[in-house]
């Protein structure tokens, strides 16, 4: 049996076309438009494309992530149900990594903290979905300050090994506080190092509030920053486990959610 | 061209000296300057009264801002920093500036300069400045007695407003009435966050929304958090608005109809508050200094 997970995130849509709640046989993603349904559906449709599967061969749809009511029962995806990501994420983490106990899903806009028990549910969680610092838009938009492409800011500061403090927590602030840095001659990767420890203790002091417990596990499109995972670890003085395709997770957990509702059917 | 080829949120500059007044027979001639994050302010003072004032953004380097601000309100009325008998410093930049005998916190300063604009009924002060948001509770001196301040966020702050200007490419000094330009509210943005209030605003925009209604819609989620942060100090009358976002007449009629309550009208430039008690700060410390205290 074939199931579907969508998670039409703030930045972008991610699906995994999943056989027997073992094998993925496809992951797609595309950016999210101003049309959010017409996103979602092209990315859903590259994904059947890629296979050659049709809309009819997928048993079950389950969505997730900001945008998700967009597509409930809505066609051409239909999705059936529609789940919260933190429980998409819990589910989709555990089925990786069985030993999981703490996710921490750091996306576009929103930043998240789940505990997650024995058989991939949900303990308890916590959420900032208020403030753009603590998520990925806070890079984002220090790479434009610093005129960086988002992608090299986690390797440049990997460049680093300075500590610089950033005293701004907001990220308008943070913007004038990079360009004063940048203007002081501060050397751009210990700018950029400076970014990502200032974000990895706004996610740290956050999940903290959940209380961390291993192992732990960061997923999301921000664990694939290669810069943000040390401060991270550091701040949460814990090793941390990033899976292969972190950013679809949450993807996965709806595919595996879709699944059991189909089961139970 | 750039996103910033225009800059809209480039307010005016501009100074001011009382006419007919001769500084000569001032006993005590006191200066308060006031360098905040995005303006700043120098204001002179003959014996506790109002003479001379210049306001301007706040440059690169404060020490130079500081040094500029107050050169450009002396300028004309024949006096020199070395006339000067006492200068405070206040605001974000309150320690660069050079010639100053003190420095106070704005708070302080913006609480005793309230009570000179607006007298001594004053017992609530919400000063909106370029990078926090201060509500602060004053007593019939112009003394703090409590206060709560936002300088961790921009929501709320002026620079949420210079932000929402460039975006909708309406000069700032203009933004808070092309906001009330139109028949009926539209609900608030719902997002807080400047960044995402922004993104927000945008697709209003796409979505086809006039200009003057985004506005409206973003300067009513600025003042429910201003208004949080009021409530929270607790209000008691009389309530005055003070700070830079006090000339946006969106904001202002806004907190006055969410609120019920009709903030005092000013007689003076309310973006001089912090100068002005910082300038009175000095002429308090200069009597204690000739033992005329």
């Amino acid at each position: 049996m074939i199931t579907a997970g969508v998670d039409v995130g703030a930045k972008y849509v991610k699906t995994v076309l999943l056989e027997n709640g073992k094998n993925v046989l496809t992951r797609a993603n595309g950016i999210v438009e101003f049309d959010v349904w017409k996103s979602a559906t092209e990315v859903f449709e590259k994904a059947l494309l890629g296979v050659g599967l049709k809309r009819a061969q997928i048993a079950q749809v389950v969505a997730t992530g900001m945008g998700r009511k967009i597509i409930h029962n809505k066609p051409p995806i239909n999705a059936a149900e529609i789940v919260p990501e933190v429980i998409a994420d819990a589910k989709g983490t555990h089925h990786l990594i069985p030993t999981v106990k703490t996710v921490i899903d750091v996306g576009a806009e929103e930043g998240r903290g789940v505990k997650v028990s024995e058989n991939g549910g949900v303990r308890d969680f916590v959420i900032n979905e208020r403030c753009a610092a603590g998520a990925g838009t806070f890079i984002e938009t220090m790479a434009r300050a610093l005129e960086v492409a988002v992608e090299d800011m986690g390797p440049l500061a990997l460049k680093s090994t300075k500590a610089i403090p950033m005293n701004a927590q907001c990220c308008v602030f943070a913007e004038s506080e990079v360009v004063t840095l940048i203007h002081s001659k501060v050397q751009k990767e210990d700018i950029a190092k400076a970014i990502h420890d200032a974000m990895a203790s706004r996610i740290a002091s956050m999940v903290l509030r959940v209380g961390v417990e291993r192992d732990v596990v960061l997923i999301g499109g921000v664990a694939r920053n290669p810069g943000f995972l040390p401060p991270l670890r550091k701040e949460l003085n814990t090793e941390i486990v990033v899976p292969e395709y972190p950013e679809y997770v949450g993807a996965l957990g709806a595919a595996l959610l879709a699944l059991e509702m189909e089961e139970q059917q | 061209m750039s996103e910033k080829s225009r800059e809209f949120w480039k307010w005016p500059e501009y100074r001011h000296t009382k006419p007919d007044v001769n500084w000569r027979e001032a006993k005590i001639i006191t200066a308060g300057v006031d360098i905040g994050s995005v303006g700043s302010k120098a204001a002179i003072m003959l014996d506790g009264v109002l003479y001379a004032y210049s306001v301007m953004r706040t440059g690169g380097v404060s020490e130079e801002t500081a040094i500029k601000v107050t050169s450009w309100a002396l300028e004309r009325t024949g006096l020199k920093t070395e006339n000067l008998h006492h200068v405070v410093g206040t605001g974000y930049g309150r320690v660069n500036v050079p010639f100053a005998n003190r420095t106070i916190t704005e708070i302080a300063c913006h609480a005793r300069g309230a009570h000179y604009i607006y007298g001594p009924t004053v017992r609530t002060v919400l000063d909106i400045g370029g990078q926090d948001c201060k509500a602060i509770r004053c007593d019939e001196v112009g003394k703090v007695a409590s206060f709560l301040m936002n300088d961790k966020c921009a929501a709320g702050t002026g620079r949420g407003l210079e932000v929402f200007a460039d975006l909708i490419g309406v000069p700032i000094e203009e933004l808070g009435k092309v906001s009330l330009n139109l028949a009926e509210e539209p609900p608030p943005v719902s997002n807080t966050c400047v960044i995402f209030a922004k993104a927000e605003s945008l697709a209003l925009l796409r979505q086809g929304w006039l200009k003057e209604k985004v506005a409206a819609a973003y300067h009513l989620a600025m003042v429910d958090r201003i208004i949080d942060l009021l409530t929270r100090v607790g209000i008691e009358k009389d309530f005055v608005i003070t700070g830079g976002v006090a000339k946006n007449i969106g904001i202002v009629s806004r907190i006055e109809r969410n609120l019920g309550i009709k903030p005092l009208e000013a007689r003076l430039d309310p973006i001089l508050a912090g100068a002005i008690g910082a300038a009175l700060f000095a002429k308090a410390l200069y009597e204690k200094q000739i033992g005329l205290r």
